[in-house]
């Protein structure tokens, strides 16, 4: 027979289409609007897991999103493999492919399970006490076995092909939470004109309604006013109704982020439609009306599948018409548990007995349970449980003393009571505050926009829930308090009692707080014992509420165990802050589109399609991609390299520098300007001359270099490395707008405008001058160090003439549009001439041979331009510039300093590695004294042998010194040199 | 995420929009070559880092791109007031603790 538990003429799905589903592979039939545990639980089906720690069999806890127990694995296709999916959130579908996680062999039967029978080992703080010694052992041993035999579903092994939405909304109104609060709230905010947005966890509307049989509102059954209340919102102009869309996060300034699922519940979603949208719905006010959450009862044995919260099965058999079992068992603290069972026993299900740990119960419910037959046992306790993979009785005994009993039972329901779900106000930054008389913590003065109405806000009376609701949604911006909603005849049931912690203090038992994290009561007061006075340290010490469900259902517990141990009322041991998210949200909701190629910007300079035709490889610098080398036919990086930075020097070469930063300082002021943002003096450069400047920052460390050119009197064209560009405008608004605002000067990044092509080599000029206009290229009419504007190739171009590589060298500045074109003429001068084409390399290792630093690479925010023999970029008669002072400072100016220079391996064939380590004698023992590091490091294909530059204490004073680099195969030993390894005079670049 | 009013472009925008730049109302003193070590470091080093009303630069860096100053309350993360770069510390009157 199929779904044997469900009842027939009970619930709502009624005569919904059955759905075919698997679990773990077996066949099972569910009906259309089922989740999967209700689906399971028509099947008789309640073992769904084993247990994160102890492996032990574990069942459907709960009918919602609180679910501690039943997460399951979701299989869609090879790549589709969520883990950890709450049974009780997920929707079946046609073809659904569930599997339960963390069991080994089969669930039934699981060799984790023995982590049972060991869990004294497992106990409170085993992370912290079993696994300390050998230190070893924790990476070989220890953790790969924890990480195997703990731990919940398995992680997709596939990139996630699904596409996720990101939208953000503005509102008069949010209201998080449709059951009868939030509907209200809604209707009543929508009657005053109010832009709204409601959303729901779940795929329907109505809430606590579903279950709530004894709930009555404008006359109807509280289930019917829901859904016509939603029908009336949903064909509203001004209000957005999302269901399936978890509140999960509450942010600054009323900005909420809600989740909603689009296609988990779909058997076949359209390729195109995005799995999940994030909404980001900044909000004039916020409603949370997002209900209480039942807590289970602490006792031994309470984990057993078959045991479940009570408006869990309420919500099965009233909504779902799914009957937890035949043969129900009750345990309880609390009025609602009773409501349950009275609802399982009038559709037929037997009831095993009511069990109830307050003494000298009394209301219409418990007449009404002794009226029906029911056994009732006041003042008792369950003391343990049976049954293998399902509960098969329970052991009762009179808290007062006395002999327990054995009672048979198919499934055990228990409440011990509702926990506001706070959880959304409290990441508000809402303070709470401690209700003794009913142990809540309930919401106190809001730091937002916000109302708690309903069950989160502390109503247990629907007609309080309803006015709340009403009042809250009116308070709409803009609404003058004036009223319009009428909801009338309001009626509904009423829960009381409740307790925390546990009734019973047995000794030796598992009686669970925490389900998914398998922490039991004994845990924490062992936590208490061994010293922990804070619930902080308590849940870190034990993990209780850590797990994914981040404690819903156990934190009060944990906390009232732990508060009980040391004397001390509830709000003494605090309360941990709630953080978003409320419940998991997917990673791709959260990145959206933000992945692959749309994940950063790619930026390209205008000559990168010619380099990708000539087959060079790219580097990624920053967001740039850079050619790196030009390799020809047969040739690896070293060979295409050695013969790039040959060619450069013996004839020339072409590289393209158009990603470095340039800005565009203009101004009467803009030398002045100059001036103070730059180590060097400017005020007396020629126009048409260059210079290379060194900016710093206040406490003077290097933050920048690159060559400047003065255009005009009141016009600079700086560069800027190219990393650098934006913060080096962003660091000279700075002193503009707010150090030194009466300086006529404007500032205009460039970087995009201007391609820049660098013609560096003996024959750069020869290469150069056919395509130039309006230049005297000659050295007396152009020297090094110059920038000339005229045109090239008939373009308007900036003609510099200055050197990366110590060579003659130029740089052509024109148009970024015209770049390629102009690139391809000078690449057809060049051929003619032996030239080729560099790449990055290439440039570096040039520019390392000549001794020439790269910010960020010879420097790191704590080099000095005395450290890097930069001393004579510094104006020895300026008044000020940023830095002046700083390069004063008393460490600044100390011996000892780390100081660049030159480094040559005695082996000249063996390149050092970059940021190797130095030292002065090899032998010493560990931990060695070192004296710096290695900052670039070449094979110089010009020198004929190994380059390196270095940071080393006291290095200037050290030349000829021998020093070692100690590397695993050996220390190789180096002679501290110049930092110029070619060209010392420097001649080449003149002519 | 906060809204942050742009003294400059007079509109509330998303902070998404703005950098934050450090502690306000350091001015750099005139003549910095005379400067002690100890007032040195009271200038580049010391910020006063407060619990509650906090006086600090922003920039709006994806619109106007100008610098301007705000009293934010580090507690409750909302602003006070923002204001143009120059402007003295404005009296918050109630509103600052």
């Amino acid at each position: 027979m199929q779904q044997p538990f469900r009842l027939a003429d009970v619930g709502r799905l009624g005569a919904a289409a059955p759905v075919n589903f698997t679990f773990d592979g077996k066949p099972f039939t569910g009906l259309t609007g089922d989740t999967l545990a209700s689906a399971l639980l028509a099947n008789g089906v309640h073992l769904v897991g084993r247990s994160f720690k102890y492996h032990r069999p574990r069942g459907i806890v709960s009918a919602g999103a609180e679910e501690p127990n039943a997460l399951v694995g979701i299989h869609r296709d090879a790549a589709r493999k969520t883990p950890n999916v709450r049974a009780t959130v997920q929707e079946v579908h046609a073809g659904l492919e569930a599997v339960s996680q963390n069991r080994w062999p089969s669930l039934a039967f699981d060799v984790g399970a023995l982590n049972d029978a060991a869990s004294p080992f497992f106990s409170a703080g085993f992370y912290y006490k079993t696994f300390m010694w050998p230190k070893a052992a924790w990476e070989r041993l220890y953790e790969p076995f924890i990480r195997r035999a703990a731990g919940l579903g398995v992680a997709p092994d596939q990139p996630d092909p699904d596409v996720y939405a990101n939208r953000f909304a503005h509102c008069d109104v949010l209201v998080i939470g449709a059951g009868a609060a939030g509907l209200a709230a809604a209707l009543a905010a929508a009657d005053t004109g109010a832009r709204v947005i409601l959303a729901d966890e779940q795929a329907e509307t109505g809430g606590a309604l579903r279950f709530e049989t004894g709930a009555a509102i404008d006359g109807r059954p509280g289930w019917d006013w829901a859904k016509a209340v939603t029908a009336d919102l949903a064909a509203r102009d001004n209000v957005r109704l999302l269901t399936r869309t978890t509140g999960f996060g509450y942010y600054a300034q009323n900005i909420v982020g809600l989740v909603e699922r689009l296609t988990d519940h779909l058997a076949k979603p359209a390729p195109e439609q995005p799995r999940e949208r994030l909404w980001q719905v900044r909000a004039k006010r916020v409603v949370l009306a997002t209900g209480a959450i039942e807590r289970h009862m602490v006792f031994a044995g309470n984990d057993r599948p078959g045991i479940m919260l009570a408006s869990a099965a309420r919500t099965y058999l009233n909504h779902f018409g799914v009957a937890v079992g035949r043969n129900v068992a009750v345990y309880t603290a609390d009025d609602s548990a009773w409501l349950a069972a009275l609802d399982l026993k009038r559709a037929g299900v037997g009831i095993a007995a009511i069990v109830d740990a307050r003494s000298e119960i009394r209301g219409a419910h418990v007449e009404e349970a002794r009226r029906l037959g029911i056994e009732c046992l006041e003042g008792h306790a369950v003391t343990a449980t049976a049954g293998r993979l399902r509960v098969s009785s329970i052991q009762v005994r009179p808290l007062a003393g006395g002999a327990g009993r054995v009672i048979p039972c198919d499934a055990l329901i228990t409440s011990s009571g509702w926990t506001p779900a706070v959880h959304l106000f409290s990441q508000s930054r809402g303070k709470l505050a401690f209700e003794a008389e009913t142990q809540r913590f309930l919401p106190g003065t809001s730091a937002q926009d916000v109302d708690c109405v309903g069950a989160c806000g502390g109503s247990i009376d629907l007609a309080q829930t309803i006015e709340q609701a009403l009042e809250a949604g009116t308070r709409a911006d803009g609404a003058q308090g004036r009223r319009a909603t009428i909801v009338k005849d309001v009626r509904g049931e009423v829960w009381s009692g409740g307790m925390l912690g546990t009734a019973e203090t047995g000794t030796g038992v598992k009686a669970f707080v925490d389900f998914q994290n398998d922490v039991t009561a004994k845990d924490i007061r062992q936590a208490v014992r061994e010293g922990m006075r804070s619930i902080e340290h308590v849940k870190r010490f034990t993990t209780t509420g850590m797990a994914t469900d981040q404690g819903k259902t156990s934190n009060m517990h944990g906390l009232a165990i732990a508060a009980e141990m040391l004397g001390k009322p509830i709000p003494e041991v605090g309360l941990t802050t709630f953080r978003a998210p409320y419940t998991p949200v997917t990673f791709g909701a959260l990145a959206g589109h933000s992945r692959g190629a749309l994940f950063e910007p790619v930026r390209r300079t205008p000559i990168h399609s010619w380099a990708q035709e000539k087959g060079a490889a790219f580097e990624d610098v920053g967001q740039w991609k850079r050619a790196w080398y030009f390799p020809e036919a047969g040739e690896d990086m070293h060979a295409a390299v050695a013969r790039e930075c040959r060619t450069v020097r013996e004839s020339a070469g072409i590289f393209d520098a158009s990603t470095l930063g340039k800005i565009e300082v203009v101004g009467p002021d803009a030398a002045r300007f100059m001036e103070l943002m730059y180590t060097n003096p400017w005020a007396k450069l020629g126009v048409g001359r260059c210079r290379y400047g060194v900016m710093l920052r206040e406490d003077g460390f290097i933050y920048d270099d690159g060559v400047v050119g003065r255009i005009a009197e009141d016009r600079f064209h700086v560069t800027t490395t190219t990393g650098g560009a934006p913060r080096v405008l962003n660091h000279m608004e700075d002193y503009l707008q707010t150090e030194f605002p009466d300086l006529r000067v404007f500032l205009t990044s460039t970087s995009e405008q201007w391609a820049v092509i660098a013609v560096q080599g003996p024959r750069s000029r020869d290469i150069i001058a056919p395509l130039v206009d309006g230049i005297d290229l000659s050295d007396a009419a152009m020297p090094h160090m110059s920038v000339r504007e005229g045109t090239v190739c008939g373009v308007p171009a900036r003609l510099f003439r200055m050197s990366f590589t110590g060579e003659r060298g130029f740089e052509i500045n024109v148009p970024a549009d015209y770049g390629r074109t102009v690139w391809e003429a000078v690449w057809a001068e060049g051929e003619k001439r032996g030239a080729c084409a560099y790449g990055t390399e290439t440039m570096h290792v040039l520019r390392a041979e000549k001794g020439f630093i790269i910010v960020g690479q010879e420097t790191d925010g704590t080099v000095t331009p005395q450290d890097a023999g930069l001393i004579w970029a510094i104006g020895k008669n300026k008044a000020d510039f940023v830095g002046m002072r700083g390069l004063r400072r008393a460490d600044l100016v100390a011996p000892g300093r780390k100081q660049l220079v030159g480094l040559r391996t005695k082996d000249p064939n063996t390149v050092l590695d970059e940021g190797a380590q130095i030292v002065a004698d090899p032998h010493q023992a560990v931990p060695m004294t070192m004296l710096g590091h290695v900052t670039s490091s070449y094979w110089s294909e010009n020198c004929g042998h190994s380059i390196a530059l270095a940071l080393v204490a006291g290095g200037h004073d050290r030349m000829g010194e021998t020093l070692y680099v100690p590397m695993p195969g050996g220390a190789i030993a180096v002679e501290v040199a110049s930092t110029v390894f070619f060209d010392e005079k420097g001649e080449r670049a003149n002519g | 995420m906060l809204l942050i009013h742009c003294p400059y472009c007079q509109e509330d925008r998303p902070e998404l929009e703005f950098r934050h730049a450090g502690e306000a109302h350091i001015a750099r003193p005139a003549d910095m070559a005379a400067l002690s070590d100890e007032d040195f470091e009271r200038f580049f080093f010391i910020r006063s880092n407060p619990k509650g009303v906090v006086f600090e630069r922003w920039r709006h860096m994806h619109g106007c791109a100008r610098f301007f100053n705000a009293a934010r309350d580090t507690v409750s993360d909302r602003f006070l007031k923002t204001y143009k770069a120059g402007e003295p510390k404005p009296d918050l009157g109630g509103e600052g603790r």
